[in-house]
């Protein structure tokens, strides 16, 4: 017997088993490159650009003008619109028709009338009324500017010299909030969650599915048997499509029955849409799973891709007040176009005319994921 | 296509991983219908070169056919003609056992995917066990699967990458039975180990270490080629002293290598005038019994090996 045998053996103690495990973690950690990359820049990236993109007092607002009359009093009031950084004027509009259009499909938020013969009745005290209809699906988005209208009245005439100053405001401006006229949140919110939750659950779902494979060592053999990586793609995302329009409707009969949401628009427009987005964020989740090297990598690609869907869609704060690069990184979010959807099929009643432009950037991001992931993806162990 | 009398033919197939070449100029022919035994030790290029002939790698040199398809472009047509079986098991582990065949079934478009693979359970003796989940059997159960899954498309060629590791001997010799009956059919099949005595039931055999190919042809061949001498020590005195001699036999110049085999040990050398000579001093030992003996495929291999070594470092 050797002395190492004699020796008595005693279990370490629990702090020392506690370190030998700590060790061990960091050791692992520091093979993880990627994993120690993310570490640093998802909080910092994140930080930065969410930190100078949100905004909940939104300027700038899109707005459309009918002017029924050519008058200077029309183009002063327009003005002074612009004057409280509230609104810009993005269009003209020529019709009544193209009125409830643009704010149908999302295009202007505000849309003001001044009727014809405005100047005249000014002039002669009659106090017209000026329409300014806003679109207030979100009402964060339109509640402040909404807001400052009441110091336009005072201020907009002014410097007006055919208008003789009057003690009492010389026009009325009548405020019509479209489709949330009680600015209910949950009318908003509960649209917007629809593709929140599909966004989350759809992504993970097959981000996983090729690191799963990979890491269980069932990759080598799919490998060598004949199937192609579109034929691997494809059987990988259709029944999760399936999933997610059970997941689609639960969410819609909860938000009907709970929240009493209208469903003004068509249901089979909605679920062709839904059905779209869901395709959509499957393909981009099976992207992150040909470019991840294991599970965590895909779940932390899903986390940092999931964020700014969240943050810069729309969803939960308002688009129009981002700044321009923010709205560019926006319209590169599936959530951004699938809000606009959701929302103006249901509150809006749109139609597939109103919203062929969103539906094509889904199908759009949906061809660029797939083509990247079917180009990613390794035929080979190389 | 009229099945040529070639399966595999390679040659000059080079490979390497982060600039450490793993395979070498590899050159190799198996005919058709044989059994093909890949030798070496770990980490010596046998399953690189697998995994290049059924298009799983891209070969950095050399060229070469398999089943008379490009293993270069025409990757496609290779997987399906053949079986390969990984080292690691690798169906899926959370479907059944029918539910794994069924899967590949219907991969190579075999009609009624569902009786292919009721029929392949009753075939491999899994009759009952169809429901079971893959991940849930035993070491030999799931190779005997795993050979099931790879012949279920009904290949002109399996690739076996040590199909037996981990397996116990009865369920090793039921497995090389099913490899021979296969071959009978005429399957080609090649088939890494690292057992002698699965070696010595393959028809051919190819030794390979780091990287490069260093013997092949039929077993007795191989041993014929070797040019060793080998003489077996059995010692009537006790262990300790064999072990003893061992060693002093192992610092002598002519013996190239010793290896205990229970109770006797085989000293060999490559030159028997110097292997003589070393062993003389203690062949008038009373208690020890020097027999000369042919060398046996371990000791080929072994001896491959070591020189294989001095070469590489």
């Amino acid at each position: 017997m050797s002395a190492a045998d004699t020796m008595p053996r005693r279990r370490a103690g629990f702090f020392r088993r506690v370190f030998a495990m700590v060790v061990k973690e960091l050791l692992q950690l520091r093979r993880d490159r990627v994993t120690l990359a993310t570490m640093v820049s998802i909080p910092l990236l994140q930080l930065v650009l969410f930190g100078y993109a949100i905004n909940t007092t939104p300027r700038f607002l899109p707005t459309a003008v009918l002017m029924q009359e050519s008058s200077d009093v029309g183009r002063s009031i327009i003005a002074a619109l612009q004057a409280t950084r509230y609104f810009k004027v993005t269009r003209i509009l020529h019709s009544k028709e193209e009125f409830d259009r643009v704010l149908a499909t999302g295009e202007a938020l505000f849309a003001v009338e001044i009727p014809a013969g405005f100047e005249r009745a000014l002039r002669r005290g009659e106090m017209p009324a000026l329409l300014i209809a806003a679109d207030a699906t979100d009402p964060v988005a339109t509640g402040s500017a909404l807001g400052a209208l009441d110091k336009l009245v005072a201020t907009a005439l002014m410097h007006s010299r055919a208008i003789p100053e009057a003690t009492t405001p010389a026009f009325e401006i009548r405020q019509h909030r479209r489709y949330n006229p009680a600015g209910v949140t949950q009318l908003n919110i509960v649209p917007g969650l629809l593709g929140t939750i599909l966004t989350m659950t759809m992504l993970i779902f097959t981000a996983l599915s090729v690191t799963r494979e990979t890491e269980r060592g069932t990759m080598e053999s799919l490998l060598a048997l004949p199937i192609s990586p579109l034929e691997i793609m494809l059987g990988k995302i259709l029944p999760y499509i399936l999933i997610g329009a059970f997941q689609a409707c639960l969410i819609l009969t909860a938000g009907v029955l709970l929240f009493d949401v209208p469903i003004i628009g068509s249901l089979r427009l909605l679920a062709l849409l839904t059905t779209l987005f869901i395709a959509t964020n499957l393909a981009i989740g099976y992207t992150f799973s040909t470019i991840a090297q294991n599970q965590l990598q895909a779940v932390q690609m899903t986390m940092m891709f999931f964020l700014p869907n969240i943050l810069m869609s729309g969803f939960m704060f308002p688009f129009s007040g981002m700044p321009r690069w923010a709205q560019w990184i926006g319209e590169c979010l599936p959530l951004t176009h699938f809000v606009r959807i959701v929302r103006a099929v249901i509150l809006k009643g749109a139609t597939f005319t109103d919203l062929k432009v969103e539906a094509a950037a889904l199908a759009g991001l949906m061809l660029v994921a797939m083509t990247i992931a079917v180009t990613r993806f390794r035929r080979t162990l190389d | 296509m009229t099945a040529p009398a070639i399966a595999i033919e390679v040659e000059g197939l080079t490979k390497s991983f982060d600039g450490r070449q793993v395979v070498r100029n590899l050159s190799m022919t198996v005919k058709r219908g044989t059994i093909y035994g890949f030798l070496g030790p770990n980490g010596s290029g046998k399953t690189t070169t697998i995994r290049m002939l059924c298009g799983l790698l891209t070969p950095d040199s050399g060229r070469g056919t398999c089943l008379g398809y490009d293993i270069r472009t025409e990757a496609d047509k290779i997987k399906l003609h053949v079986g390969y079986m990984t080292q690691r098991f690798s169906l899926y582990q959370d479907l059944s056992v029918r539910e794994n065949l069924e899967f590949i079934a219907r991969l190579y478009g075999i009609p009624n995917a569902r009786g292919a693979a009721e029929r392949m359970i009753g075939r491999l003796g899994l009759e009952g066990r169809g429901e079971q989940l893959a991940g849930s059997l035993s070491g030999g159960w799931k190779q005997r699967l795993a050979l099931g899954a790879c012949t279920l498309p009904e290949p002109q060629l399996l690739l076996l990458d040590e199909p037996t590791a981990g397996v116990d001997p009865k369920a090793r010799r039921e497995f090389w039975a099913q490899i021979h009956t296969l071959a009978a059919e005429g399957l080609t099949v090649l088939v890494s180990t690292h057992y002698m005595d699965e070696a010595e039931r393959c028809h051919e055999i190819a030794y390979i270490a780091y990287g490069d190919l260093l013997a092949h042809g039929t077993v007795d061949e191989v041993i014929a080629g070797s040019g060793l001498v080998t003489f077996t020590v059995s010692g009537r005195g006790d262990n300790g002293g064999l072990a003893q001699l061992g060693r002093a036999l192992e610092a002598a110049p002519g013996v190239d290598m010793v290896a205990p085999f229970g109770t006797s040990l085989h000293v060999c050398g490559r030159d028997r005038a110097a292997l003589e000579a070393a062993i003389a001093p203690y062949r008038s030992d009373a208690s020890l019994a020097f027999e000369p003996a042919a060398p046996t495929l371990e000791d080929v291999f072994i001896d491959l090996m070591t020189r294989a070594k001095d070469n590489f470092q």
